[in-house]
């Protein structure tokens, strides 16, 4: 296996002097869903908006797919990497057929293909296309509005997904069905996925490894079951137990 | 009703007046947004240096209409009188609200979307293409709303500098005291203002408003190119006309007017001008090429000397004042519109009271009536009543200058004070008494000439001179009367004036 995406002894400090990154490295493997686990504040955003160059660190090595970070022109980065953020970031004017098309548009796909692309996808996550393509995101309710955002995030085929509390939004019934809805699309397409949250049960549902972070470095990383049976004691066995009867 | 076949009989000018407005704001406010937008946007990104800027715009709107012109005509290439300094007007006045509304439009963006939008792989323009502006037009769009409809009303000032409008109107009924005149102006301006209020809110409430705003504003380009191309290719320069905004002014202008045009003169008449400091200005840049001043106001106001009681005194000084500036004063047109005492005609006579000297016999015994600034003038009411030893027995009664003759002829004053050419005076069969000890200082109407506008004009000098004595008070007066109480035009006042003089035809 190789390695989509790999942190070497990342660190960041933002200019009003808080430590982001603390000599961050991990990777993660092609294919895998690695999770991010951690309070707010321990760096775990940061350290996924480093992927996208959305933040530049101020040293240590990143490589993804295949390529240093400083070589990639962060714009054609950007447009190979699936983004999904809480709550979705729609773009509140354009419909959702259009928001899904929207990295296609910018790849310069002809339009027919960008519609063919956008109905395909809505129906991937469960969406009627011909119900759901002409609204706008203030006509959805949060989980469509978490749905489109997904498809949006995979309307170019992109080997890398990006996300950050995705079903961070949700009421309890609407985040478990999505959760599973995702594990079932993820094995069906097998994507590089890196997803950023504070919910335990979350991570351990979805990741096929969990890391869990704090202050800006990585405390502890294995498969669910190796945090659940063996967390290593102090934050880590705390914050697990803390989450979890 | 009045109004209606008032507005019907002049429909033709009245369009022609529309249509100036229209083009005005349609310019400016393209204008206003070609500049506002872009620079809103740039501001937007440099929140440092959008207070600054913004503070400045907010300046600019603050600074009277009137003093802006005065400021923007000697400023090359966009200054002048005319279209040009009312359109930079208009856009500086219409600025602010675009400006501020783009920046705090494109500020409130939501930021989540913005970042959002950016690991999406947008590049920055694309960025404001595809999300910041769609979500910051409809605030755009308010501000260019009420950009476009303060400019429809600030656009009546326009006429001032002579760039026409609807204004127009609204300054000549000022002048006459004409309110339908005021009225024909006023009304479709509000029109107006309120077309472009509708118009731009359908824009901002439509499902599209890009679109519709896209529409709206290829329409206009539209008109505006049709406009420009309608108008007649400019052929040799016209002599430009110039005048104050009171209704003698412009009545001399008319006469100016019609009597260059009977010799063969192309006129362009730039009549109602905002006052005398603007019509200076505007005839030392040869803006225009001649108006009528008065040598009290020349010496006094203009050339900022003491003033003198002898007329041929007043007039060599300013003369010789005037011939390092550029200008050339022509011979006087006959009438001396000074300060006059007034009383009834058969008063005079019972009386026995020709000349202002004569009074001292009667002070105690007469009502005297006058209007506010005549107490406060330094060649008012304190030196009058030293000059000729009058000691009135009832302190002057003050009253608004249009009351004094009516107060006079009912009898409630006896002798008031006005100006020598007021219309009344002649409509009301009243009396001037003679200032034999000359203290009211010469207001000879001469006019005032750019030495450039000579040279370019072969015979304009020759033309203004055959003026020079050919207007004394009493004909001054009857006009002033036909315009301001007979509501008839400056213009067929003047021609009839000049048909009578024999001055219609070479």
């Amino acid at each position: 296996m190789t390695a989509a995406v790999e942190l070497a002894d990342v660190s960041k400090r933002y200019p009003g002097g808080a430590v982001a990154l603390d000599g961050l490295s991990l990777s993660v493997d092609e294919g895998r869903v690695l999770v991010l686990l951690g309070t707010s504040g321990s760096g775990k955003t940061t350290a996924l908006k480093t992927l996208n160059r959305l933040v530049e660190p101020d040293a240590g090595s990143v490589v993804v797919l295949g390529r240093r970070l400083e070589s990639w022109d962060p714009i054609e980065l950007r447009r190979r990497t699936g983004y999904v953020i809480q709550e979705a970031g729609l773009l509140p004017h354009l419909t959702v057929e259009r928001n899904v098309g929207l990295v296609p548009e910018l790849l310069g796909w002809p339009p027919e293909r960008r519609r063919a692309r956008s109905r395909e996808l809505l129906a991937l996550m469960g969406l009627d296309p011909a119900r759901f393509a002409p609204l706008r995101p203030a006509q959805l309710s949060g989980g469509e509005r978490q749905r489109v955002g997904i498809a949006r995030a995979l309307a170019a085929d992109p080997p890398l997904l990006l996300m950050d509390e995705p079903f961070g939004a949700l009421d309890p019934l609407t985040r478990r069905r999505l959760q599973d809805e995702f594990r079932a699309l993820q094995s069906r397409l097998g994507k590089t996925v890196l997803l950023v949250t504070h919910d335990v049960p979350e991570a351990f549902r979805l990741g096929d490894e969990v890391a869990v972070m704090d202050r800006g470095r990585v405390l502890q990383r294995g498969t669910p079951a190796q945090l659940r049976e063996s967390p290593r004691p102090g934050f880590v066995a705390d914050f697990i137990a803390a989450a979890l009867p | 009703m009045g109004l209606l076949r008032f507005l019907a009989e002049r429909r033709s000018e009245l369009l022609l007046l529309t249509g100036q407005h229209i083009l005005l704001v349609l310019v400016s406010a393209g204008l206003a947004m070609a500049l506002g937008v872009p620079l809103g946007i740039a501001l937007a990104r440099r929140p440092r240096l959008a207070r600054p800027v913004l503070a400045l715009a907010n300046l600019a709107q603050t600074i009277p209409s009137l003093a802006l012109f005065g400021f923007l005509i000697p400023v090359p290439f966009i200054g002048g009188i005319g279209v040009r300094t009312a359109i930079v007007a208009l856009v500086l006045y219409s600025l602010l609200p675009i400006l501020r509304n783009t920046v705090t439009g494109i500020q409130q963006v939501d930021a989540a979307v913005l970042e959002a939008a950016t690991g999406m792989g947008m590049t920055p323009r694309q960025r404001l293409r595809l999300v910041e502006l769609p979500l910051a037009l409809p605030v755009i769009l308010a501000g260019i709303r009420v950009a476009v409809v303060v400019s429809v009303g600030t656009a009546t000032i326009a006429a001032a500098i002579g760039a026409g409008g609807l204004g127009t109107y609204v300054f000549r009924g000022l002048a006459t005291v004409d309110t339908r005149l005021i009225l024909a102006g006023a009304i479709p301006a509000a029109l107006l203002a309120l077309i472009a209020d509708a118009l731009l809110g359908a824009v901002q409430k439509s499902s599209r408003p890009g679109r519709a705003a896209v529409l709206l504003a290829v329409g206009a380009a539209a008109a505006v190119l049709a406009a420009l191309l309608a108008r007649s290719p400019a052929g040799a320069r016209p002599v430009v006309v110039g005048s104050k905004n009171f209704t003698e002014q412009v009545v001399l202008g008319e006469i100016l007017g019609a009597r260059l045009e009977a010799l063969g003169f192309a006129v362009d008449r730039r009549l109602n001008l905002g006052g005398t400091s603007l019509c200076h200005a505007a005839v030392r840049e040869g803006q225009i090429d001649v108006y009528v001043e008065y040598s009290g106001t020349a010496l006094a106001d203009i050339l900022k000397r003491p003033v003198s009681p002898d007329p041929a005194a007043v007039l060599r000084t300013v003369g010789e004042g005037y011939a390092p500036l550029g200008l050339r004063v022509g011979p006087p047109l006959g009438f001396n519109n000074s300060y006059a005492l007034v009383m009834r005609r058969g008063d005079t006579q019972a009386r026995g009271t020709r000349r202002i000297s004569d009074l001292a016999r009667h002070a105690a015994t007469l009502r005297v009536g006058l209007f506010g600034e005549f107490l406060e003038r330094a060649d008012g009411m304190t030196g009058l009543v030293r000059t000729y030893a009058l000691r009135f027995g009832v302190p002057p009664r003050e009253m608004d200058l249009g009351l004094l003759y009516q107060a006079l002829a009912d009898g409630k004053v006896d002798l008031v004070v006005g100006n020598a050419t007021d219309g009344l005076i002649a409509a009301m069969d009243l009396v001037v008494l003679e200032d034999d000890r000359h203290y009211f200082p010469p207001y000879d109407a001469v006019p005032v000439m750019n030495e450039g506008s000579l040279r370019r004009h072969p015979g304009l000098l020759e033309a203004v001179e055959s003026l020079g004595g050919r207007i004394d008070e009493k004909a001054m007066r009857r006009m002033n009367y036909a315009v301001d109480g007979e509501h008839r035009g400056p213009a067929d006042v003047a021609r009839e004036f000049l048909a009578g003089a024999g001055l219609l035809s070479r």
